[in-house]
């Protein structure tokens, strides 16, 4: 593919990816939220953050099949134990990061 | 600008990752830095050069990324009860930038009250820097670095866990992490493509809402 191929497949791509970002952003922001909206949405940021999660930590996702015996969900386990206590975000993704290196070396 | 951090951290290995497989996949750098800057998106982008390197169509691959996306505007619709009357181009700059780590981060620390909307932006432009700083060097260099080296991999994995916990502020929340958890593996199981992401979470925050209503009610 040329110069002009990509930044037209680029182009295209930005603005799928940029209108679902700056719509809602613009649109709700400017208009007074009723209660019930308020309500459904200050759940959207756990459901969204388990769902992203959940894969990573039960399942194999080269063949997408179940997995609980992985060793990213031991780790993520240890590593909410010590978010819950600390609840600092840097020194939790240094211990997960250094279990996840560790358990790579001995495992 | 400590604030970022995390995000920088995770996403050096993971842009190292996609420039790799795009110069694999024959892409020069200078592809892969528009790329970076036009869309700004990991996992559209990791999808777009594994189709590209399948030959498949310029509108299918434009198709995906659009489903592939759609999440976000359910993230920026959340942004928007703490950006409300903001300036329309501050908001147009702002959701460029907003991806599944910088929203969990803003959104967390807009929660906590000791935040604004000023540095929000800068944790949105520090990890697009990084991320095309990080893409392009992975088209170059990437190669010569040995795979999960330091743990890096997990350094998102860990940030979203973390994020998490901040979060749950009510057993309701508890209830929310728990219910997307379980219908996010179901989902991913069951349904090919990346829908369970937004169907997990809208599914789990309609059933909280709606249980909430309903305790409520009977108190």
């Amino acid at each position: 593919m040329n110069f002009s191929g990509y930044l037209l497949l680029f182009l295209l791509m930005g603005l799928v990816t940029f209108v679902p970002r700056w719509l809602p952003l613009l649109y709700l922001s400017h208009k007074h939220l009723p209660q019930w909206l308020t309500d459904w949405l200050s759940f959207i940021p756990v459901a969204i953050l388990s769902s992203l999660l959940a894969p990573i930590l039960l399942a194999d996702t080269t063949t997408r099949s179940l997995n609980i015996t992985k060793p990213e969900l031991l780790i993520a386990l240890s590593t909410l134990l010590f978010a819950l206590k600390t609840k600092s975000l840097g020194g939790t993704v240094f211990v997960g990061m250094i279990l996840h290196w560790l358990l790579g070396i001995f495992f | 600008m400590a604030a970022a951090w995390p995000i920088c951290l995770g996403y050096f290995p993971v842009g190292l990752a996609l420039g790799v497989l795009a110069n694999q996949a024959g892409l020069p750098w200078w592809a892969v830095a528009l790329m970076s800057i036009l869309v700004f998106a990991g996992s559209a982008q990791f999808i777009c050069v594994v189709l590209l390197a399948s030959g498949a169509t310029i509108w299918s691959i434009v198709t995906t990324t659009l489903v592939v996306n759609l999440r976000h505007a359910l993230m920026s619709s959340a942004l928007a009860i703490y950006l409300q009357k903001t300036n329309r181009w501050f908001l147009t700059f702002f959701a460029y930038g907003i991806t599944d780590e910088s929203f969990a981060l803003n959104m967390a620390r807009f929660c906590s009250g000791d935040w604004d909307r000023w540095r929000a932006l800068v944790v949105n432009q520090l990890a697009n820097a990084v991320w095309i700083f990080s893409t392009v060097l992975g088209t170059l260099v990437g190669q010569f670095i040995p795979k999960g080296a330091f743990g890096i991999d997990y350094a998102l994995p860990g940030m979203f866990i973390c994020l998490l916990v901040f979060q749950l502020q009510s057993r309701f929340f508890i209830l929310t992490g728990i219910l997307a958890a379980f219908i996010s593996i179901l989902w991913y199981l069951l349904i090919p493509g990346d829908s369970y992401i937004i169907g997990a979470s809208i599914s789990a925050a309609t059933l909280s809402f709606l249980i909430k209503r309903y305790v409520r009610r009977k108190q």
